[in-house]
C-alpha cells in the first residue's frame, strides 16, 4: 500500500504536502507548526498549549469562535493539539469546501493579533485551568503525564517541565507573550500544510497560493539548545508517590534513541513485543500467568530530538503490595534481556502493525497528520511509505542486542503511584534515588 | 463576524457538493437463520468482521447484572484445542485482535485483518461464538479483573458521577438503573455455570447477525459466512423485547461527597426517549443546538463566555428503552452553583422559543456535513450496521438521514423541546467538595439535597 503525494515549498518557506484521494467527497486540511512546550521561556510553562487556545479566539477576519462555527457550518470537524515540539490544527470536511479551512488557516497565519484581547485571554486562560483540574489534579494518576517528563529529562532540558503547565505560570502569562511567541514561531517557514483526499493537486495548488503565498516568512527564532543526552540515564531514578487511586501503577521509563534513527525501528518492536496486543509479554505474565495486574502495556513518546522513551505502563489489581508489582514487572524486562526476543514474537508483532497501519491510514485526517509529521521531523513526508519496511527490516537479533543496551537496570526510571494510606516502610516512600 | 478586509481574499464561498451515498448493503440470511450483512469497500486489502448477537445487558437475570458482559468477554478465553493465551495468539499471528464486548442491547464481536488472512481468522471468530470453552481459571480471572475495573470507576469523579446518575435516576428494581458490566456486588457474584447457561440460553443462528465489510464481494462474502456458520445448529432465546423504565420518584438533588475536590462534576437529566421514537431526529436536531457539539449554546456559555469548565454537553441515550437525557460537565469548585444556574436557564430557554433559523442551519448541516466524515473505515461502517441491526433501526435509515434531517424546520425542533425536557422532574448530580458544593446546592431553592458518600450505592438496598 503506497500513499501517493507530491510536496513542494512557497517562497515563503510554507512546506505543502498534497495527496490525493477520491473514495469519499471528503477532504483533510492539517497544518503542523514546528513549535511546542519546549520552546517555552522560563517562567511559562504552559503556554504553547494556552496559545493553541487563542488561535480558536479569531483573526482579522474571524470573530471569536467563529472558525469552530464555520467548519461545523460548512459539515466539518476540526480541533488542534499542543506536544513537546509540535502543535497541529487540523479540518476533516466535505470537498467542496476546501477553500473555507484552508482561508480560515491562512486567516490566523498572517493576521492573528489583531483579533486578541485581554478578555480573551482571561477566558482561555481559566478554561485551560479547568482542563487542568480535569485532566490531571482531579484526575486519579493525573499527574503522571507531568512526573514523568520531570523523572527522565534534566531540569534544563526543554522536555523536563510541564506541558500543560503550572497555575502560577498560566496565571503570569500576558497579551505581550501572545505576540511574541505569534511573532516568532507561526511562521510559513515554521510550518508544513497537507491537504489529503478528495483534492484535485492543480486545483490545491492554485487555492494555497491564494490564501497563503502572501504571507511573510519570519525573522528567524532561537534555535532550540542541544538536545542530546548520555545513551542511557547512567542511574537507576525512583520516585514514589502518593495519590487518592485504589491500585498501584507502574510506569517503568527507559531512556531510547530518538524517533527515527535505526535504532528506534528496534526499540519500537521491543516495545511491541512486551506491550501490544494481548499474548505480549506484559499481559501473558502479569494478567494473566501471575494475575497482578488489570492492565499492562508498552509505547514510546516518538520524540525525535535528543532521545526518546521507552515506557512501560502497568496497572495493579486494588490490594497488590506495591513491590510486588515492581518486582513483577521488572522480572518480565529482565526475562527479556535473558531469553532474548524469538522469530514467532517478532512476527507476531509486525503482523498486529501491518494490520493496524493500513486500518489507520484509511481516514484521511490521519493521513494528513501522518505526511505533516514525516515532513516536519524529517523533511521528507515520502519517508511515510517507507516506514513498515523499516519496522520490517529489523531482526529479532537487533531487538535482543536492543534490549540488552537499554533495558539494563542503569537505565530504568521508576514513577509508582501508591494508593495514600499504603504508602510504608517498604517502598521507600517518597525517595528520589537519581 | 468580522468585516472583508481590502486587498485580501475574501471568505470563500463552498464549490459543488460531490454526491456521497452511504456504502450499499447487501442483506441475506444462510438457511438455519444467520443473518449476513455484507458491504463491499475495495479501496484497501481489508476487511471487518464483525457479529452482533441478541445478548445484551437487558437479558441479564436479576442479582447477576453484569452476566452479559462478563459472557462476551469470556468467549475468547478458549475454543477446542486453544486456551487462554495461545487462542489470543492465534488471532495475533494472523496480524488481529479480535475485541469482545456487550451493551445493553447485545453482544458483539469484531476484528479488522488483511484480506489474505479474512478466511482463517472468520473461521476463529465463529468458533469463539458457537462453542467457547470458558475456562474456570480464565472466567475467575476476568471476573476479578472487572471487579477491579469497577473499583476504578468509582474512584474517579467522571465515572462516580456517571454511574450515580444512572443509580439516582431509575428505580433500584430497574436493570438501567445498575451500569451495563453491573455492581461490584452482582459482579462478584458471577460463577462460570451462570456464563455457560446465559451462553447455551441466547448464542444461536436465530440470534446472530454477522456483518462483512471491506475488500469482498458479496458471494465471497456469503461463501465465507457459510464455511463458518452455516452448519450451526442451536436454539436460542433473544434478549427481552420490553425493558423497565419506571424511575425514583420526585425530584432530587444529590451531592455525592468528594472532600477537598477542586472541580465539581455535575450531571443533570431525567429520563429520555427509547431510540425508535418517532420524534427521534429532531430530538437528536435539538439536542444538537442545546448541547451536543462544539458551536452549541450549553458550552458556547460554560466555557467560552463564563470560563467555567473545559467543556459541556448534553446527550440523549440512545437504547431499546428509555436511556437518560443528561447535560454533563466539570467545572471549577466555586462556580458549581452559578454553572447549575445556567444549565438550568439553557433547558428552560430551549422549550421557550424555537431556535433561530441560524442555529437551526448550524446544527442541521454540521449533522448532515460530518456524516460522512463517520465513514470511512470499515470498522465504522461495521458498528453503526451492528448498533442498527440491535436497536432495530430501519434498513433505509443511512441512505435517508442527510435529507430528513435537512428537512427539519424551527417548529418541529421546538416542538421537540417541549415534549422531551422536562425542566419540573429533573435530578441534580454533583460529585464534589461537601463544604463548598452543598451551601450553594442549597442556597438555589431547589429542594433539599442528599449528600452521599461516595461509596454509598444507591442500588443497594434503598
Amino acid at each position: 500500500m503506497k500513499i501517493p503525494l507530491e510536496t513542494y515549498t512557497l517562497p515563503n518557506g510554507l512546506r505543502v504536502v498534497l495527496s490525493e484521494d477520491h473514495a469519499t467527497p471528503i477532504v483533510a486540511v492539517n497544518l503542523w507548526y514546528h513549535v511546542g512546550s519546549a520552546n517555552e521561556r522560563e517562567g511559562r510553562t504552559g503556554f504553547a498549549h494556552l496559545f493553541e487556545h487563542m488561535l480558536f479566539q479569531g483573526s482579522a477576519q474571524v470573530g471569536a469562535n467563529e472558525h469552530f462555527e464555520l467548519i461545523q457550518r460548512a459539515g466539518g470537524t476540526l480541533n488542534g493539539s499542543t506536544w513537546l515540539d509540535r502543535t497541529n490544527y487540523y479540518e476533516t470536511l466535505p470537498s467542496h469546501q476546501l477553500e473555507l479551512a484552508l482561508w480560515l488557516e491562512a486567516d490566523r497565519m498572517a493576521r492573528l493579533l489583531p483579533a486578541m484581547t485581554q478578555e480573551k485571554l482571561d477566558t482561555q486562560r481559566d478554561v485551560v485551568m479547568n482542563e487542568r483540574r480535569w485532566s490531571v489534579d482531579n484526575q486519579p494518576y493525573g499527574t503522571w503525564w507531568e512526573r514523568l517528563p520531570a523523572l527522565c529529562f534534566p531540569p534544563e532540558h526543554p522536555f523536563h517541565h510541564s506541558l500543560i503547565g503550572s497555575m502560577e505560570d498560566l496565571t503570569e502569562a500576558s497579551l505581550d507573550d501572545v505576540a511574541t511567541f505569534f511573532r516568532t514561531y507561526y511562521t510559513p517557514d515554521n510550518a508544513v500544510l497537507t491537504i489529503a483526499g478528495d483534492v484535485d493537486p492543480a486545483e490545491a495548488r492554485r487555492l494555497v497560493e491564494r490564501h497563503f503565498g502572501a504571507i511573510p516568512r519570519g525573522t528567524g527564532r532561537p534555535a532550540l539548545p542541544d538536545m542530546s543526552l548520555p545513551p542511557t540515564f547512567g542511574g537507576r531514578r525512583r520516585e514514589v508517590v502518593e495519590d487518592a487511586v485504589v491500585a498501584p501503577r507502574l510506569f517503568l521509563a527507559f531512556r531510547i534513541p530518538p524517533a527515527g534513527a535505526d535504532a528506534w525501528y528496534a526499540a519500537y518492536l521491543l516495545s511491541a513485543v512486551l506491550g501490544s496486543g494481548e499474548a505480549c509479554r506484559l499481559d501473558t505474565a502479569l494478567v494473566r500467568d501471575q494475575a497482578i495486574a488489570t492492565s499492562a502495556g508498552a509505547y514510546t513518546y516518538d520524540l525525535t530530538k535528543g532521545s526518546d522513551l521507552l515506557v512501560v505502563d502497568v496497572t495493579a489489581r486494588p490490594g497488590t503490595d506495591p513491590a510486588a508489582l515492581e518486582s513483577a514487572v521488572e522480572g518480565v524486562i529482565d526475562r527479556v534481556i535473558s531469553e532474548g526476543v524469538s522469530a514467532e514474537e517478532r512476527r507476531r508483532a509486525l503482523a498486529l502493525l501491518e494490520t493496524a497501519w493500513v486500518t489507520e491510514l484509511q481516514s484521511a485526517g490521519s493521513r494528513a497528520d501522518a505526511l505533516s509529521k514525516f515532513a516536519t521531523y524529517h523533511d521528507d513526508p515520502a519517508l511515510l511509505n517507507a516506514e513498515l519496511a523499516r519496522y520490517d527490516g529489523v531482526s529479532a537479533e537487533e531487538a535482543t542486542a536492543f534490549a540488552r543496551r537499554y533495558l539494563v537496570a542503569e537505565n530504568r526510571a521508576t514513577l509508582l503511584y501508591v494508593p495514600r494510606a499504603e504508602v510504608g516502610a517498604e517502598v521507600g516512600a517518597g525517595e528520589v534515588a537519581a | 463576524m468580522s468585516a472583508p478586509m481590502a486587498g485580501l481574499p475574501p471568505r470563500p464561498q463552498p464549490g459543488t457538493p460531490r454526491p456521497y451515498h452511504f456504502p450499499a448493503v447487501h442483506r441475506t440470511a444462510l438457511p438455519n437463520g444467520v443473518k449476513v450483512l455484507v458491504v463491499p469497500m475495495p479501496r484497501l486489502p481489508i476487511v471487518t468482521a464483525m457479529t452482533y448477537v441478541d445478548a445484551g445487558a437487558t437479558a441479564d437475570p436479576t442479582g447477576a447484572e453484569g452476566l452479559a458482559v462478563l459472557t462476551a468477554a469470556s468467549l475468547t478465553e478458549g475454543i477446542a484445542g486453544y486456551e487462554g493465551v495461545r487462542l489470543i495468539e492465534r488471532f495475533e499471528q494472523l496480524g488481529t485482535v479480535a475485541s469482545v464486548w456487550a451493551d445493553w442491547e447485545g453482544s458483539y464481536a469484531r476484528l479488522t485483518v488483511l484480506k489474505a488472512q479474512l478466511a482463517p481468522a472468520l473461521e476463529m471468530l465463529a468458533e469463539v461464538l458457537r462453542a467457547p470453552t470458558f475456562p474456570v481459571r480464565e472466567v475467575e480471572r476476568l471476573r476479578d479483573i472487572r471487579l477491579a475495573d469497577l473499583v476504578q470507576q468509582l474512584a474517579e469523579p467522571r465515572g462516580l458521577a456517571d454511574e450515580r446518575f444512572d443509580a439516582f435516576l431509575y428505580a433500584p428494581t430497574t436493570r438501567y438503573a445498575r451500569s451495563v458490566g453491573g455492581t461490584p456486588k452482582t459482579v462478584g457474584g458471577i460463577t462460570r455455570e451462570q456464563i455457560v447457561a446465559f451462553h447455551d440460553r441466547h448464542y444461536g443462528p436465530k440470534t446472530t447477525t454477522l456483518i462483512l465489510v471491506g475488500d469482498l464481494t458479496l458471494e465471497a462474502g456469503v461463501e465465507l459466512a457459510t464455511t463458518a456458520f452455516g452448519d450451526w445448529r442451536h436454539a436460542a432465546v433473544r434478549g427481552p423485547a420490553a425493558v423497565d423504565t419506571t424511575t425514583a420518584s420526585g425530584r432530587q438533588i444529590v451531592l455525592v461527597e468528594k472532600p477537598e475536590a477542586p472541580q465539581s462534576e455535575l450531571r443533570v437529566g431525567h429520563l429520555g426517549v427509547p431510540r425508535l421514537h418517532p420524534d427521534y431526529l429532531p430530538i437528536v436536531v435539538m439536542n444538537g443546538i442545546l448541547g451536543g457539539f462544539f458551536s452549541s449554546r450549553i458550552n458556547l456559555n460554560l466555557r467560552e463566555r463564563h470560563a467555567f469548565t473545559y467543556g459541556a454537553s448534553s446527550s440523549f441515550a440512545w437504547r431499546r428503552a428509555a436511556g437518560p437525557f443528561m447535560v454533563g460537565t466539570a467545572v471549577k469548585t466555586e462556580v458549581t452553583g452559578r454553572a447549575l444556574e445556567e444549565i438550568l436557564k439553557e433547558i428552560d430557554a430551549m422549550r421557550a422559543a424555537p431556535p433561530t433559523a441560524s442555529e437551526l442551519a448550524l446544527a442541521a448541516d454540521y449533522l448532515a456535513g460530518v456524516f460522512p466524515l463517520r465513514f470511512e473505515s470499515t470498522a465504522a461502517v461495521a458498528g453503526t450496521l451492528a448498533s442498527a441491526e440491535s436497536l432495530g433501526i430501519p434498513e433505509d435509515f443511512y441512505s435517508t438521514y442527510r435529507e430528513r434531517v435537512r428537512a427539519l424546520t424551527a417548529d418541529q425542533v421546538h416542538a421537540a423541546a417541549q415534549a422531551h425536557l422536562h425542566p419540573d422532574r429533573l435530578l441534580v448530580l454533583a460529585v464534589g467538595d461537601t463544604a463548598a458544593v452543598a451551601p450553594m446546592l442549597e442556597g438555589m431553592g431547589l429542594g433539599p439535597v442528599t449528600r452521599v458518600a461516595a461509596d454509598l450505592d444507591p442500588t443497594e438496598g434503598r
